[in-house]
């Protein structure tokens, strides 16, 4: 409750900051500061149990300590790319303060998504966290592309939302209980029955469309790729991990006893990302179309815990939420020092500046799911929630030879680092500062942490 | 001691300790020195570990066992049994030998090569000791890693594809290793550790020696993990990245990966996969065995054909592990004992050729057979040695390799008459293209190239007498090998039966 309310104030606040306060830099100190406060508050409320808020929410939020852990998690994946990219966000546009504004009212949406217990918390948080990313994705607003992709971005939005919308529709009408709380959902013996079997549909594709799962990904390449740099590190990250947690939660708690009859619907969507993921990433010549297609692929592993649905794939998930955020956050954090977003920008990188080569490095190799970093941790924690699940062990096989073929993409990268000679001037070294070479440090040192200590982060569910 | 330090932490600390000083080190002789002197210091550990086998009495001297991941029943649990103690030696005597004898080698930023180098060795040494599934697995893949980057920065001209090829195979087996080693794991019994917390399963060994699997079970679990190990080796027919990946090596970096890192594959089927699945073993051996003898004439055959002097080695040495995979397969007391006894010698003899290699190519620039001729009147004591050593290669009576060849063709030979005969083609094979070689690149006369090179220095002659003092030190006397395995042995045979 906390996370919730305390961000959309901090929102607020962002929006006066804009209105009065002219110098740029500060923006971000004072939006640091609030999200310092806002996780510390998370924190205290997790380890008390007890909201600063007490007010009469009728049920239709949950908090555990589950999902309180998810949002840390994502919250201070945020601090981190504050941290890392904040004076990029500054270079964005005039409207500093608005961008972290926004940010904050898509944190409030990640705290709805992540608790919800009705479908009615999850549409308005979902919606919460669309509406500031179409803005955002637009919000360089003189590029061509970037309009073009706010644009696509909404529409493709706007429609998911519709069909979000009827699957709600049909499955209050199909529920005997008329009701929205999603563990009144009563589907009685056998079969399920029709209505809530289309409206069942409509939630699995408006929620893989959210998570760009395949076969509806098809907006994901060209959003990422022209919405600013620095926003699409935000987007491709802890708003997708939010909408996968949400994505689980409502099929756990809505549809888990039923989960024979769709888990093969999910086996498709599984290895059809994997499937257009990993294979158009091989083909790409940007770094950022690449690391589009890579959140695609990214994306169907973190599809076994939808189709795993066992305590593994809950401790995968919120590994790979971590993991992923972080190597990916880092990686868009070099990215937007890069002169050129090409592969062959890259060449080269290790002599400039050795420390940015070797924090790449470490961040494609937990890509990858090398051990030792924390993106093996978090792929291990998947096939073991998968093989575990018992059933369709085809997939698991399939899943990892994907992995494999990730490695060619992500090793790409790596070649042109360390193994090639730079044609022109890597890297902007202006940019380059004392606080942002720390925070690859410790970006690092977390993948490493995580990677050899995986129960910093899963742990607590045992205690 | 045991209660403060171990064996097994100095065997893989001190690798770590001297990458870290490496990397440090601004200068190449600062890099270089603390490599040799930490791996030389490593070699003193190995040696010693051979005076402490005695389980009953030095028990805490050769386990280091912590809690890792409670929850999830893994520990950090390396040890030093028989077989770990002859592969780790073998470690040990590598690195040193390998670093003096390419000592001349300019390497540019040497002070990340023999970082990395040591990092390798690390790793290796972690393989060769791990008693808990997640803890090798780590290994496993950590010996990878740096092997991925020496051969793609200091390799030769087309050493990005080579060694890419040759990471993306080893990457794939060992994925479907894990997800192996996961199903097994989701399958065993809870484990208690020292505290009291208890785990629903576990990684350790000794539990996934317990294993209850159905038949059908084990014969897929057995494909996951033998195309790991098989890639390893490797063994047809997943050799393919192999002679490419010698070839664009530096060759220090080829050493290694010959010498000492194809017995991680070796290493692997023995403990991990014959143990851990006995009936599906006993279901296929017959088909590995054949795949092995296949691998065998086929590499020999190729190596014949080769006009590239590191080509033919690195095919040779296809044809020598398919010969001791099939030994490892074919899954009796003699045929294991003999193939034990051959990756230790296998690595040293080798670790010999590519010396040596290694001295032609830098003196000449060329590694083509055709081009070299008369040698021996140039380098007469470098003819000499590697002479010793390529007989030492084909098997030849009083040299090292001839015991555990013996004793393999010997198993093989109970195990199946033909697999027994069709191998050794092979060895008829082998000497054919290894005289060849020698009658070609050492003596006729002599040319443009060969004129003037200079023999041996000081450096390379020590390790090329130290190699040929092993070579005939172990031909002669091999019973010390043999005893120091007898027991792992014992142990792998009598779980399949």
């Amino acid at each position: 409750m906390n996370a919730i309310i305390l961000s959309a104030i901090c929102g607020v606040i962002m929006m006066f900051c804009g209105a009065f306060i002219k110098n740029k830099s500060l923006h971000k100190y004072i939006a640091i500061a609030g999200l310092i406060a806002i996780i510390a508050a998370n924190i205290l409320e997790s380890a008390s149990g007890n909201s600063f808020f007490q007010f009469d929410i009728h049920d239709m939020l949950r908090m555990n300590s589950f999902n309180l852990f998810f949002i840390t998690i994502a919250f201070g994946s945020t601090l981190i790319y504050f941290l890392l990219s904040g004076s990029e966000i500054e270079k964005v546009g005039e409207h500093v303060g608005e961008y972290f504004a926004l940010i904050f009212f898509i944190l409030c949406g990640i705290g709805l998504v992540a608790t919800f217990n009705t479908l009615l918390m999850l549409f308005i948080g979902i919606e919460i966290i669309s509406i500031p990313l179409y803005i955002l994705t637009g919000s360089d607003k003189r590029n061509l592309k970037s309009n073009e992709a706010a644009l696509k971005y909404f529409l493709m939005g706007a429609f998911s939302t519709g069909i979000m919308l009827m699957g709600i529709a049909f499955i209050y009408g199909g529920n005997p209980n008329a009701s929205f709380y999603i563990d009144q959902i009563q589907v009685g013996m056998g079969n399920m029955p029709i209505m809530i079997a289309v409206g069942l549909l409509f939630l699995l594709i408006s929620m893989s469309f959210k998570v760009s799962a395949a076969p509806f990904h098809f907006w994901t390449p060209d959003v990422y790729d022209g919405a600013p740099t620095v926003f699409t590190s935000f987007m491709s990250t802890i708003v997708k991990v939010a909408g996968f947690f949400a994505f689980i939660r409502l099929f756990e708690y809505a549809f888990g006893q039923m989960q024979d009859q769709w888990q093969r619907l999910i086996v498709v969507i599984t290895i059809a990302t994997l499937l257009i993921g990993n294979i158009t990433a091989v083909f790409q010549q940007s770094v950022k179309r690449m690391l589009a297609y890579s959140s695609i692929a990214q994306a169907g592993f973190m599809l076994l815990a939808l189709f795993a649905l066992n305590d593994k794939a809950k401790e995968g998930l919120l590994l790979y939420s971590a993991a992923y955020c972080l190597a990916t956050i880092g990686l868009f954090g070099i990215l937007t020092k890069m002169e050129d977003y090409t592969i062959d920008g890259f060449n080269g990188l290790a002599k400039e500046q050795p420390l940015l080569g070797f924090a790449a490095t470490v961040f494609l190799l937990s890509l990858t799911g090398v051990p030792l970093t924390a993106g093996f941790q978090s792929k291990f924690f998947m096939l073991m929630a998968a093989v575990q699940n018992g059933q369709q062990f085809w997939l698991v096989i399939a899943a990892v030879l994907f992995a494999a073929i990730s490695a060619y993409y992500y090793f790409r990268v790596i070649q042109a680092i360390y193994f090639k000679d730079a044609a022109q001037k890597v890297i902007n070294d202006i940019s380059i500062t004392m606080r942002f070479k720390v925070m690859l440090t410790i970006i690092v040192a977390l993948i490493i942490i995580i990677g050899i200590y995986p129960e910093i982060i899963i742990g607590w569910m045992y205690r | 001691m045991g209660n403060y330090i171990t064996f097994p932490d100095l065997l893989i600390w001190l690798p770590l300790l001297a990458a870290a000083f490496s990397f440090i080190s601004k200068d190449e002789r600062g890099a270089k020195n603390s490599a040799i002197i930490f791996s030389l210091l490593i070699l003193g550990v190995s040696v010693a570990t051979l005076f402490f086998t005695n389980d009953t009495q030095y028990l805490s001297y050769n386990h280091v066992n912590y809690i890792w991941l409670k929850y999830m029943g893994a520990n950090y649990y390396v040890g030093l049994d028989g077989t770990g103690r002859l592969l780790t030696l073998l470690t040990a005597i590598g690195f040193p030998l390998i670093f003096i004898s390419t000592s001349n080698s300019k390497y540019e930023n040497p002070s990340r090569f023999y970082g990395l180098m040591m990092l390798t060795q690390a790793g290796l040494m972690g393989v060769f000791m791990a008693m808990d599934a997640l803890t090798f697995y780590f290994f496993w893949e950590l010996a990878l890693i740096p092997v991925y980057f020496l051969c793609s920065i200091w390799g030769g001209e087309k050493r990005i594809q080579a060694t890419f090829k040759f990471f993306v195979y080893t990457f794939a087996g060992s994925l479907l290793m894990l997800i192996g080693i996961i199903y097994v794991y989701l399958h065993t019994q809870g484990r208690t550790f020292g505290d009291g917390t208890t785990s629903a399963h576990s990684f350790a060994m000794s539990a996934f020696y317990t294993v209850q699997l159905s038949a059908s079970e084990q014969n897929w679990l057995f494909i996951l993990f033998f195309i790991a190990f098989a890639i390893k080796m490797p063994i047809f027919p997943f050799h393919t990245w192999q002679p490419e990946a010698y070839n664009q090596s530096p060759t220090s970096v080829t050493m290694v990966l010959s010498g000492i890192m194809v017995k991680m594959g070796l290493f692997g089927a023995m403990r991990w996969l014959i143990p851990v699945f006995p009936e599906a073993s006993a279901h296929f051996k017959q088909l590995i065995v054949i795949l092995s003898v296949i691998g065998i004439v086929y590499a020999s055959c190729i190596a014949m054909m080769q006009d590239n002097i590191k080509k033919l080695v690195a095919y040779s040495s296809i044809a020598h592990i398919g010969l001791m995979s099939a030994a490892i397969f074919s899954m009796n007391q003699i045929s294991v004992q003999g193939a034990m006894m051959q990756m230790f010698n296998h690595g040293i003899n080798i670790i010999g050729m590519w010396v040596v290699i290694d001295i032609i190519e830098r003196r000449t620039g060329v590694k083509k057979i055709s081009e070299l001729s008369g040698l021996a009147h140039s380098a007469p004591v470098l003819t000499i040695l590697f002479i010793v050593i390529a007989l030492a290669n084909i098997a030849l009576p009083l040299t090292n390799a001839f015991a555990g060849e013996f004793l393999m063709f010997s198993g093989l030979y109970n195990f199946s008459h033909w697999m027994a005969a069709v191998a050794g083609i092979g060895i008829i094979l082998s000497a054919v293209y290894t005289l060849n070689m020698i009658q070609k690149v050492f003596y006729g006369s002599v040319n443009s190239l060969t004129t003037d090179v200079k023999d041996v220095s000081w450096n390379e002659k020590l390790v090329l007498i130290i190699i040929v003092g092993i070579i005939f030190f172990v031909g002669i006397y091999p019973q010390p090998l043999i005893e120091l395995t007898k027991e792992a042995v014992n142990n792998m045979v009598v779980s399949v039966q």
